[in-house]
């Protein structure tokens, strides 16, 4: 499926879009991962937790977490959350 | 013909000058990693080739990057430092950053320590592209509860700091925590012991100087020319310890009282251990952490501190509220030996003449969080 990647992960995915697979947004993640080894845990930190400033959406919708069941149409975007200074 | 580099870490990016052999002309290259936090950028002194800079932006997570091309090219560690995945039920911790970096002994090439923000430390066999808890204390229930919560650190978080390792001996390593206290092995890491006898902690509150949780070690240095003796600056004063006596002398109290011994940072003669420099800060009532009265001044010591010396001629005379942080200071390895420290109001500072006088290298950089000399 469509993944968006926002600015500050471009540096890993040359693009500011990426495909990627799996059933869950785990798995989506973990499939991103895979092809741009580092990506993941610069979202997801080692408590299995989305970091603090990063935000998921799923077909505009704001990702319920990483066991959230995806469709192959669907679209994920990650997003920096507007903080920081 | 020797040069001399000074790598540069700050809130927005890292930048590394080079000097001609007089250290007169400087060349700047930067920045790199523009926008990310560079808490630390450290050449591996056993190749003089490797960098290794602890990295992460305001909405990322921390990782380190790798270059052995001075900064041509970065490439991502594998494995970065991160705690243990926590039992279900139970809250983890999570490492926000990578604060400090050791290279090890010089007959382990390839090995680095690194200390994180909440504290923990970690090392790597690779040359830092993999990394690994060390040495069992990131989980160790006494040492959790001497690091104590994320309350009780600096304000971006609790820090461990200062990893050092005897020259003589790669297996006789310290650390120390912002706060928990002063930590040493004599066993590659698989048993530590706590070195805080001597230490004060904060008046006032009840505070028992005998549990490192209330001890806050801002900055350790190891003499080079004298291994056996560590100088320390802490929240409460200035220190010294010569091994193998376990308890640390304040040597801050010969500091002017006007001026006090609070300071974040502290950097050694490479080759005279009776010689050691501070940037003291203003610890008074609301604690700016600020030169002392608007005057900044390096204070030296020549005697081990029986007495010190201010060390200003170059510097603003007035009006200049400088903080400069516990990794922001450091000396190169000439003779006279060059000192150098940054500013959090990102000013670049250097005296080729181990302090008598001080110019400007560089203004209008990001927050200054480290200065690290290499002679080449």
């Amino acid at each position: 499926m469509k993944v968006l990647i926002p600015s500050a992960l471009r540096s890993y995915t040359q693009s500011a879009q990426a495909e990627a697979s799996g059933s869950t947004l785990g798995e989506v993640l973990v499939d991103l991962d895979r092809q741009y080894p580092g990506i993941r845990f610069r979202m997801i930190d080692e408590q299995h937790q989305v970091r603090r400033h990063i935000r998921i959406f799923v077909n505009g919708v704001s990702a319920n977490g990483l066991s959230q069941l995806l469709h192959p149409s669907d679209e994920v975007v990650i997003v920096q959350a507007l903080s920081g200074g | 013909m020797t040069t001399t580099a000074l790598l540069v870490s700050t809130r927005k990016g890292a930048w590394i000058f080079r000097a001609d052999a007089t250290r007169t002309t400087w060349a700047v290259d930067g920045p790199h990693f523009l926008g990310q936090i560079i808490s630390h950028l450290v050449l591996d002194p056993r190749d003089q080739v490797t960098l290794l800079a602890a990295a992460k932006t305001g909405h990322l997570g921390p990782t380190i990057f790798r270059s052995t091309d001075w900064g041509a090219h970065w490439q991502e560690a594998a494995q970065p430092p991160a705690f243990a995945k926590a039992p279900a039920g139970e809250v983890g911790r999570v490492v926000d950053h990578t604060f400090w970096l050791t290279p090890a002994h010089r007959n382990q090439p390839d090995v680095w320590y690194a200390g994180t923000s909440p504290q923990g430390l970690f090392r790597s066999a690779d040359g830092g592209v993999t990394w690994a808890a060390f040495s069992g204390i990131n989980d160790d229930p006494q040492y959790r509860a001497w690091m104590g919560s994320e309350k009780d650190g600096t304000p971006d978080g609790p820090k461990l700091h200062s990893i050092i390792v005897d020259p003589r001996d790669p297996g006789h390593l310290y650390f120390a925590m912002s706060g928990g206290g002063v930590h040493e092995s004599l066993d590659g890491g698989m048993t530590w012991r706590v070195l805080i006898s001597g230490m004060n902690v904060v008046d006032g509150y009840g505070f028992d100087a005998a549990n490192p949780t209330f001890h806050d070690p801002h900055c350790l240095r190891l003499c080079p020319s004298n291994p056996d003796r560590l100088y320390q600056q802490n929240h409460c004063g200035i220190y010294r310890i010569d091994r193998p006596a376990d308890s640390w002398v304040r040597i801050g109290k010969n500091m002017p009282e006007e001026v006090g011994d609070i300071g974040f940072t502290m950097t050694v003669h490479p080759r005279d251990d009776k010689t050691a420099w501070v940037f003291p800060m203003d610890g008074t009532e609301a604690w700016p952490r600020t030169s002392p009265d608007g005057k900044p001044a390096v204070y030296a010591t020549h005697d081990s501190g029986e007495t010190w010396q201010r060390q200003d001629a170059g510097m603003p005379k007035e009006q200049a509220w400088w903080t400069v942080k516990r990794q922001s200071m450091c000396c190169d390895s000439h003779d006279p030996v060059g000192l150098y420290f940054g500013t959090t109001s990102g000013e670049l500072w250097m005296s080729r003449d181990e302090g008598r006088n001080w110019e400007c290298l560089a203004r209008h950089l990001p927050e200054i969080y480290a200065v690290e000399a290499a002679v080449l």
